[in-house]
C-alpha cells in the first residue's frame, strides 16, 4: 500500500501544483472584485433538508454539506460580497466525479441575480484560462473545448423537450428528470463548449428564487463542462415563509422514505427574513481542476482520495 | 443492504440467482437522485450482465465462504472434493468445471467457494506441474505445426507444447489460460 501511495502522490504531482496555482487566481479574483473571503464552520447543528443528500453525523453535529446557509447568515448582516473555499461532506458520494469530502467555492453578491453570477463565473473560468495560459481553450478528455463568453445558454423546458422528449413542466416526474438529465441531456450539450442550464421546475431548487410566469421557474442554473456539472447558481429565495414550506416539503419526502429526519435550520430561517436579494454559486474545485489538468477522475486531483486517506 | 454500500465484489442475490458486483459506476446529479450502474457476473454461467439502481434501493448480499479443499476423485460426471478443515465432501459437476477439470490431479490442493452449501466455484493454483504421457497426441481438430504439438498429460488434458517436450517429461501449466509455461523436469 505504502508503494501505491507514493507512486499516486509522485504521478499527480503536476496536478497538486496546478490545484495551488488555481487557488491563487481564485483568490486574486474575488479580492479584485472587492469580496472578503470567510470561513463557516464544519461542524454544524443543522443541514439544509436536502432530499438527495446526506450528511455524516459526528458528536451529535453534523459535518457541513454546504456553506450556504452560513453565508446567507452573513448576508443577513450586512455582509454584501462574500467567498469561501472550504471542504464539505456528503456521506456515499463516491465514483469517478465524487469523493464524500470535497472542495466548494461558494461566493454570493448582494443585488445580483442568477445570471450575474453566471457572468462572474464565465469570467472567473476566463481568469483562470489565461492565467495558466492556455488563452481562451482548454483541452479535456480527447476534446477542445472553446470557454469565450458568453456561454450558451438552453432552458431546462428546452433541453428536456430536444433531448428527452417530455416537457418537465408539464407534469413533473422527478426521478424520471434525473436519469434523463444524466443519460439524455447532459450528453446532448455541445462538446466543444460549455453549457447553461437554466430555469428549474420549482420542485428543484428548494433554496431559490421563483419567477412568476406560466409556468413559474425557479431562477436557479447550471454550469457544464465537458460532460462535469461544475457549478450550480441561484437568485437567493429571500421569502422565509416559502422558504420554511419548501424545507417542509423536503422534510416530509425524506420521512416518507424512512430516513433520518433532518430538523428545521431555524437560524438559517430567520436570517433569511433579512437577507437582501441576492445571487450565489456553488462551485465544485476538485471537477474545475480536473479540467484543467485533464483529469478523467477526481482522484487525479486528490492527494489522499477517499479509500487512500 | 443499501445500494450505497456496494462495491466492486460484494456479491448480491437476484431472483435466487448469485452475482459477484465487477464494477460500479456512481453517477449523482448534485442535488438529484444517485445513479449506480453495476456490471455483475453471475456466479452459477459466469455470464455478464449491467443493471442499474438508484440511491435508497436495497439489495440483497449474499455471503461466499471460501474453503482450502483438496481433489479426491471423479465420480461419473462429477468431482469430489473434500474440506481441508470439516472433511465434508463436495461433488461438482464437470460444467462448473469447464475445461479446468483436464489438470485436475489427485490430492491437488484448490480453493472453493461456497454459498450456502452450493459451490460456485473451484479455483485450482495458478500454475499446476503435469508429466506428460504420451507425445503427439492426435486430436481431430488440432494441427501439429512447427512451433506446437499436442501432448496428453497425465490427467488426460490435451495441451499443446513445445516441439523438444517428449513423454515423461514434467511441464508446468497455466490453468488460467491452459497453456504451457516451461519444462520443469526432462525425462533422463
Amino acid at each position: 500500500m505504502a508503494g501505491d501511495e507514493s507512486l499516486h502522490l509522485s504521478r499527480i504531482k503536476a496536478n497538486l501544483e496546478r490545484r495551488a496555482l488555481i487557488y491563487d487566481v481564485i483568490r486574486a479574483f474575488f479580492r479584485r472584485e472587492g469580496f472578503l473571503e470567510v470561513e463557516t464552520p464544519l461542524q454544524v447543528p443543522a443541514v439544509a433538508p436536502e432530499k438527495y443528500i446526506t450528511p455524516f453525523t459526528v458528536n451529535g453535529r453534523f459535518l457541513s454539506t454546504s456553506p450556504e446557509m452560513h453565508m446567507k447568515r452573513l448576508l443577513a448582516a450586512g455582509y454584501g460580497k462574500i467567498f469561501q473555499i472550504c471542504h464539505c461532506f456528503r456521506k456515499s458520494e463516491r465514483g469517478q466525479l465524487h469523493n464524500p469530502e470535497f472542495t466548494m467555492l461558494e461566493w454570493y453578491r448582494a443585488g445580483a441575480d442568477y445570471m450575474q453570477i453566471i457572468r462572474d463565473t464565465e469570467r472567473l473560468v476566463l481568469a483562470l484560462a489565461r492565467k495558466l495560459r492556455l488563452g481562451t481553450k482548454i483541452h479535456y478528455q480527447g476534446r477542445d473545448i472553446d470557454l469565450v463568453s458568453p456561454w450558451p445558454r438552453i432552458t431546462v423546458r428546452e433541453a428536456f423537450l430536444r433531448a428527452a422528449g417530455w416537457d418537465p413542466f408539464g407534469r413533473l416526474d422527478e426521478e424520471r428528470f434525473d436519469v434523463d438529465l444524466v443519460e439524455k441531456v447532459i450528453p446532448s450539450f455541445a462538446p466543444d463548449r460549455p453549457t447553461v442550464l437554466m430555469d428549474y421546475p420549482v420542485e428543484m431548487a428548494s433554496l431559490a428564487r421563483l419567477r412568476t410566469g406560466t409556468p413559474p421557474v425557479a431562477e436557479r442554473a447550471e454550469v457544464f463542462i465537458g460532460g462535469l456539472e461544475l457549478a450550480n447558481a441561484y437568485s437567493e429565495l429571500t421569502d422565509a415563509a416559502e422558504q420554511e414550506r419548501r424545507f417542509k416539503q423536503e422534510i416530509d419526502s425524506m420521512a416518507l422514505r424512512g430516513e433520518n429526519k433532518i430538523a428545521m435550520p431555524q437560524r438559517f430561517l430567520e436570517a433569511v427574513a433579512r437577507l437582501p436579494e441576492c445571487g450565489g454559486n456553488a462551485l465544485g474545485i476538485d471537477r474545475l481542476v480536473m479540467l484543467f489538468c485533464d483529469a478523467a477522475s477526481i482522484d487525479e486531483v486528490l492527494a489522499f482520495p477517499w479509500d487512500m486517506a | 443492504m443499501d445500494i450505497g454500500e456496494v462495491s466492486r465484489n460484494t456479491k448480491i442475490l437476484i431472483n435466487g440467482v448469485p452475482f459477484a458486483v465487477e464494477d460500479v459506476k456512481f453517477v449523482k446529479p448534485g442535488k438529484g437522485r444517485a445513479m449506480y450502474y453495476l456490471k455483475l457476473r453471475n456466479l452459477f454461467d459466469s455470464t455478464t450482465r449491467e443493471q442499474t439502481y438508484h440511491s435508497g434501493d436495497k439489495v440483497d448480499e449474499v455471503r461466499v465462504s471460501s474453503s482450502d479443499m483438496q481433489y479426491l476423485y471423479k465420480e461419473g460426471d462429477n468431482y469430489i472434493f473434500m474440506d481441508n478443515e470439516t472433511f465434508e465432501q463436495h461433488s461438482v459437476p464437470k460444467e462448473l468445471l469447464g475445461t479446468r477439470s483436464q489438470f485436475l490431479k489427485e490430492g491437488m490442493a484448490v480453493t472453493v467457494s461456497v454459498m450456502e452449501g452450493k459451490v460456485l466455484e473451484v479455483t485450482l493454483p495458478k500454475f499446476v506441474e503435469l508429466a506428460v504421457v504420451r507425445g503427439a497426441a492426435s486430436t481431430k481438430t488440432d494441427t501439429i505445426t512447427a512451433q506446437s504439438k499436442m501432448v496428453e498429460l497425465e490427467t488426460g488434458g490435451i495441451l499443446a507444447v513445445p516441439p523438444f517436450v517428449k513423454e515423461g517429461d514434467i511441464v508446468k501449466v497455466d490453468t488460467r489460460t491452459n497453456t504451457y509455461v516451461e519444462r520443469v523436469t526432462t525425462k533422463k
